[in-house]
Formats: structure tokens, C-alpha cells, sequence
């Protein structure tokens, strides 16, 4: 059964103060820079364990001995780490009082949506009568998900509560010194989630963090840690189609994901970061690094949509390690105006008949740059190993790029691998032809982007995949003259 | 319903129509024929509006209203329907959904509600089955690996689905085997009625056997240098164009 937006909202309205949770916010917040005495302090402030201060202050000896990497088809102004605040809490007070004081060029983007009108308040940073925070959120879930045994709260939470799970999992698929990001966020990660499935144990409904996002300052270091015990499923879902804005420039954050013999995780985005105005000024910095680990028979789909962000680097992978396991990748990513993305997967082939597919989709416009990068690799032990890779570009106009930087690296004589690349413009022609029956040229690229996208957004759950189809349409609006 | 007064367009400052006079009434079915290159096909995008194109003199209007100014999907608005010589291929998007699509585009131009799901699809089913066409071919991305005579009868597909009251057919008949020529033609005959017009543009005269027009024009070096019944056709289909270019030339 999936869990509706409107569900959730009538249990939250009913239950508004029965979680009631707030932290103290005028303490919270820590000076500008970065040493180990910030390091220690925000583990303090977490009230972490010991073993949790010592991991990061070792990810943060790592990561100052690293380089930020430069291989990325990416260019961009390297931010000042040392003129960031690494631990600020959610400010509870309301940015506006009232959506007039709102952007309207923000609020047009929600109405498109069709976002209700609480739902752009709260998007917007404006005051509301029901206050969604995460923790009540994650505590609702929480306590449907209970019956099954099934953990799903913040990380923080889970450092306190479930010390022993997360000791024993986290770091192992993204090692804290696995890269410069990577690195980063081990130190100072501020809170994200953690989700944890029995054996044997379907997850009822898909796992949501769009009403987790809701607080300003959404976390700039998220750490994201997924659990699927032996024969286990979950459907996770990560974002939220609403534009979000951002005064944090750079965000880096990490996923990991296991998924232990036989079991499934499905783990879908929605990107919508803010890209940075039409001249490219302004945006969000996204450095994330994901990653799934799958044991005997296991199955890791991602799917993605991004559309926001000014730079985009970013590449979910999946380590198939156990035999028969299987790692899927789907993307749409698309960028307009002077965005950038560097965005793929790897698919590590370690296990004997080991599967992986990836679907790529990359749509440019504007000024905009989109590299795929994508890595398959296969180990001399995975005997049987299948691949099969298809990478699509669509352009519009002729201001932008698309580029492909595949790698295939295949140690075992065995192996079965495919790769397929695609190149295509929108055409004056098509456009044309859906004009002369009737559809204007904003709807003929929608309708256009839709079908070049179709194989992806199938792969989204359904809610998720109508939002996310309009969002394309959005993304490039006004992008073909 | 057309009218067509002193056309000249051009494309790049090429000068491909030069004077152009043409008179399309409700119910009437015309035929434009001429050689390679006479300017047939551009007077079909001039009339859909294609942008590339450039109108230098003269004036086209539909129902008393000036077509200048209007965008193609205006046009196509106002019931123009262009069966195109070279349809285009839009990959993902299903032959159904583009015609769901355009249809409540159009509608909602007319300021009218998206057609009900049950209607469209009883609607869809119906002209499907009247051009014979297998229900599978529905879900197929639209002109995407179809083969020619496939691609021309989606066309004339879509005509019958939208209704226009002006339909252009270019070059319909190339590419098509006599059967499937039968089964277009028969669809466009179901079309004819005493409100709509059609004109039919070709190459040979084949195709005018089973689109019987009321009027033939030949088009020659972007004018039309002779006009008649559908024994012109004929005579064409015999002597073929080169007497008609001497007479011009005169």
C-alpha cells in the first residue's frame, strides 16, 4: 500500500503535537571553519559515542590530506571550506509571514506542480499551522512500520538508538576516505536517514524523505544509510520535485546501501536543487557519492531525475559482490541554462553471473553541459558477468553539450558486455509536425523530452513519475526560442 | 474556405513560388500536380506555415481570416491539416498518445474540456478500424521504424481522427502498394463531404483514380500555368509535363 500525501497530512493533522519535537536552537549553531575542535563539537552536540567522534575525526585527518578531485567534466569556483558553517540547526523561524513576500517566479513553479497551497508554504519557508518536522514525520512512519520490525527514523537517531547497526554498517560501502566528498561529509555529516528491514520483512509502503526536506537548511552534509536484511524489499524514495532553495552553496552527501542475500532495494530521486539564475549565477554545488553493496542474489535499482543544481557530480553505483546479484541504473538527468552535470554509475562486477543494466538519459539546453561517466568493470573472478549500457543525448539548441565518457574495464574472459550511445537534436521538424496538428512548441519539447525519457520514468514509482514528468516539462521551459 | 491570392514565397531568398492564385470551396477536392521541384510541396508548409518559408507578396486567408500572422498550430486550430510527404519520427511517444495529445490541444484551443478517455478511445478504435489498421500499431512510437506505406497511412489516420475542414495531402500515394493506396483513398473518400475540402497533391495520376478531384492545377516554376476537370489529369498522365512547360516558356 502506498502511503498518499494527503494520508500522511490527515495523521499528522490529528496527531499534530502528540510527537512534538524541538531542539535548542539558539546553542546550536557553530562558528565558520573547520578543524578537529569543530569536528568533535558537532559529534558533541549529537551526543554521539565515542566511536562515532573518533570515525569522524579520522575521516576528517583523511580529508585533509586529499585533493578535491578535478577530473570532472565540470567547472566551477572551489568553494572555501574554510568559510562554511558546518553545524547550523534548522531555523525555526519562518523566512516569511505571508507567500505575497515570496518570489512569484518560485510560487508559478509550485502552481504548475500542482502543489496545494499549505504544501508551497511550507516549500517556500513560509509560517503554517501544522508544523511537519521530520522527527514527528519519521515517528508517524515509524510507528505504522513498527508492526514489521521495520526501523526508519533520522541517522542521528539511529546513532542513539540503534548504536549497533549502525557501527556495524556504516563506512563499509563508502569508506570515509573513499573521496575527497566523501571524506568531507564522514567529519561533519549533520543528519540524514537510516532505514532498516528485517529478514524476510516486504516493506509496505515506499519510504519517503520528501516530507523530511521541509525545514530550511535541509542539510548540507546528509548521510543516508539503507539496511535490507536477507530476503528483505524497501522502495525508497529521496526528494522532492518543488524547487528547492538553498542559501548552502555546497552540499556533499552520502548514501550507502545494503542489501544482504536475496534482497531488494529500489532507491529513487528526484532532484530539484536550485540550478542558479539564467546567467548561471548563484546555485547549489551537489558532490554526492552513492553507493550499494549487493550480497547473493541481491538487486539494487537507482533511478534518478535531476534537473536541478548548478554542478551536478554524482554517481550512484552498485558493488555486486554476491553471485546472481543484480545492479540497475536509470537516469534522467537535464540541464539548462548554464548548468552543469557529470553524473553515471559504476557497476563493479565482483560475483559469478553478476547482472547490471544502465539506462541513461541526458537532455541539454541553454548554455548548459551534461557528461555521462559511467564505469563498468569485471572482475577476473565473476565468471559470466552481463552488461548491457545504453546512453542517450538529446540537445536542444546549439549553445549546449553533451558528452559520453564510458569505461569498461573486463578482466574475465566470460564477460557480456553492451554498450549503445545516442545522439540526437530536437528538430525543427518535429517540432513542426506537432505544431500543424494542433500542439504548441512548449508542449511538442515536453511531449518530445517525455518519450526520449519514457524507459526511465517508467522505472519511478507511479506518483513520483507524474511529478517528475512535469518537472522535465518545467526544467525546460522557454528553452527552444 | 481558401483563398490564395498572388503568392509569392521564398526560402533563403530563393525564390520558389511566384504568384500563385488558388480558390478552395467547401466540398470541393483539388488536385495540384507538376514536376520535381515545381513548388508543390512548398505551397503545402506556406499554407501549414512553416517558419523557413517567407512570404514576399500576396496573401493566403481561410475563411476570411488572414493565415500571415499565424502560428502553424493556430492554423491547424482553425481545422488545416497537412498530411506531411516525409512524416517525422518522435521516438517514445506512442502513435495513441500524440493523437490524444493534439486532439485536446486543438480542443483546448476551442476553449473546450479534454475529450473523456472512453470517447477517445471509441474514437480511435473507429478510424483504426475503417484504414485497417492492427491495434498493436497504436502503441508504437510514433514513424518510428515504420516503413513507408505505414507512415503514410498514420497520416491519413490522424486526418481521420482529427476531422480537419482543409486537408493537404502531400505526396500520399508514394510509397504506398496498390492495396494499401486502395485502403488511404478509401479513407479519404469516407472524408469527403460537402463542408470539408481536400487537396490533393501528386505527383502521377494514379492516385487521382481513386480520389476523384473536382479540379486539376498544374504547377509549374511556382505558378500555376494550367487549370481543369479531372481529364487533365489524363492528359498529363500521356503527354506528361513537357508541353505544358513550352506553353508556359511562350
Amino acid at each position: 500500500m502506498a502511503y498518499t500525501e494527503e494520508e500522511l497530512k490527515k495523521e499528522l493533522e490529528t496527531k499534530e503535537y502528540e510527537y512534538g519535537f524541538y531542539t535548542d536552537i539558539e546553542s546550536d549553531t557553530l562558528p565558520k571553519g573547520l578543524n578537529e575542535d569543530i569536528v568533535i563539537a558537532i559529534s558533541k552536540k549529537k551526543e554521539e559515542p565515542d566511536w562515532m567522534t573518533q570515525w569522524r575525526l579520522e575521516a576528517f585527518r583523511a580529508w585533509q590530506e586529499m585533493k578535491e578531485p578535478e577530473w570532472a567534466n565540470v567547472k566551477y569556483k572551489k568553494p572555501d571550506f574554510q568559510d562554511i558553517s558546518y553545524y547550523s540547526a534548522p531555523n525555526k523561524k519562518p523566512k516569511y509571514n505571508s507567500l505575497d513576500e515570496v518570489d512569484p517566479e518560485l510560487l508559478d513553479t509550485f502552481k504548475k506542480l500542482g502543489i496545494s497551497v499549505d504544501e508551497q508554504k511550507k516549500l517556500a519557508g513560509v509560517a503554517v499551522d501544522i508544523v511537519m518536522d521530520s522527527v514527528s514525520v519519521a515517528t508517524t512512519f515509524k510507528k505504522t512500520l513498527a508492526e514489521k520490525g521495520i526501523i526508519f527514523c533520522s541517522i542521528s537517531e539511529a546513532i542513539q538508538e540503534h548504536p549497533e547497526l549502525v557501527k556495524k554498517y556504516i563506512g563499509t560501502v563508502v569508506p570515509k576516505k573513499d573521496n575527497f566528498y566523501a571524506a568531507l561529509n564522514s567529519a561533519v555529516f549533520s543528519d540524514g536517514s537510516f532505514c532498516y528491514i528485517p529478514k524476510g520483512v516486504r516493506c509496505p509502503m515506499e519510504l519517503s524523505t520528501y516530507f523530511r526536506i521541509n525545514q530550511a537548511g535541509t542539510g548540507q552534509f546528509e548521510r543516508t544509510l539503507v539496511i535490507a536484511e536477507e530476503g528483505s524489499y524497501v522502495s525508497y524514495l529521496e526528494g522532492c520535485t518543488a524547487p528547492m532553495r538553498d542559501e548552502n552553496q555546497l552540499h556533499a552527501a552520502v548514501v550507502e546501501l545494503i542489501a544482504l542475500d536475496n534482497a531488494e532495494i529500489k532507491y529513487s530521486t528526484v532532484q530539484n536543487w536550485f540550478p542558479g539564475n539564467k546567467e548561471g549565477k548563484g546555485g547549489v554545488y551537489n558532490f554526492v557519492t552513492k553507493r550499494g553493496l549487493c550480497e547473493k542474489n541481491a538487486k539494487i535499482s537507482w533511478t534518478q531525475v535531476e534537473t536541478g543544481s548548478a554542478v551536478t557530480w554524482k554517481y550512484p553505483s552498485c558493488i555486486l559482490k554476491g553471485d546472481h546479484s543484480i545492479g540497475e541504473f536509470y537516469s534522467i538527468a537535464v540541464t539548462n541554462n548554464y548548468q552543469q552535470a557529470d553524473t553515471g554509475t559504476k557497476m563493479i562486477h565482483l560475483g559469478k553471473n553478476t547482472r547490471s543494466t544502465i539506462i541513461s538519459k541526458g537532455i541539454s539546453a541553454g548554455h548548459s553541459q551534461n557528461s555521462y561517466r559511467g564505469l563498468v568493470q569485471v572482475n577476473s573472478r565473476a565468471e559470466n558477468a552481463r552488461n548491457f549500457s545504453q546512453c542517450d543525448s538529446l540537445l536542444m539548441g546549439n549553445e549546449c553539450g553533451a558528452h559520453t565518457f564510458p569505461y569498461i574495464e573486463v578482466k574475465n574472459k566470460t564477460a557480456q558486455i553492451e554498450h549503445e550511445a545516442t545522439t540526437s537534436k530536437i528538430g525543427e521538424d518535429q517540432i513542426f509536425y506537432c505544431n500543424q496538428r494542433g500542439i504548441d512548441t512548449e508542449k511538442a519539447i515536453a511531449l518530445i523530452v517525455n518519450g526520449f525519457s519514457k524507459e526511465v520514468l517508467n522505472k519511478l514509482p507511479m506518483e513520483f513519475a507524474v511529478e517528475a514528468q512535469k518537472l522535465l516539462e518545467i526544467s525546460l521551459e522557454g528553452s527552444v526560442g | 474556405m481558401l483563398k490564395i491570392k498572388n503568392l509569392h514565397a521564398s526560402i533563403d531568398d530563393k525564390k520558389i513560388l511566384k504568384g500563385i492564385n488558388l480558390e478552395v470551396n467547401a466540398g470541393e477536392v483539388h488536385a495540384i500536380m507538376g514536376p520535381n521541384g515545381s513548388g508543390k510541396s512548398t505551397l503545402a508548409s506556406v499554407i501549414a506555415g512553416k517558419e523557413e518559408f517567407e512570404i514576399k507578396k500576396g496573401s493566403i486567408s481561410m475563411e476570411g481570416e488572414d493565415l500571415e500572422e499565424l502560428a502553424p498550430e493556430e492554423r491547424a486550430h482553425k481545422g488545416i491539416f497537412l498530411s506531411f510527404q516525409y512524416p517525422v519520427e518522435i521516438p517514445g511517444v506512442s502513435v495513441t498518445n500524440f493523437i490524444k495529445t493534439a486532439i485536446n490541444e486543438s480542443r483546448k484551443a476551442r476553449g473546450m474540456e479534454d475529450m473523456p478517455a472512453n470517447e477517445m478511445l471509441k474514437l480511435i478504435r473507429e478510424k483504426s478500424q475503417m484504414l485497417d489498421i492492427d491495434r498493436k500499431f497504436l502503441s508504437r512510437s510514433l514513424n518510428e521504424g515504420f516503413s513507408g506505406g505505414e507512415k503514410k497511412r498514420n497520416e491519413i489516420f490522424q486526418m481521420a481522427v482529427m476531422e480537419p475542414k482543409l486537408a493537404i495531402l502531400d505526396e500520399t500515394d508514394s510509397g504506398l502498394d496498390i492495396d494499401a493506396l486502395r485502403i488511404v483513398a478509401d479513407g479519404v473518400n469516407k472524408l469527403r463531404s460537402k463542408d470539408k475540402a481536400i487537396i490533393v497533391i501528386t505527383h502521377y495520376q494514379r492516385l487521382l483514380e481513386y480520389i476523384v478531384p473536382d479540379y486539376v492545377h498544374v504547377l509549374h516554376d511556382g505558378k500555376i500555368v494550367k487549370s481543369g476537370t479531372k481529364e487533365l489529369a489524363l492528359e498529363l498522365e500521356e503527354k506528361g509535363y513537357d508541353w505544358l512547360k513550352q506553353e508556359a516558356a511562350v
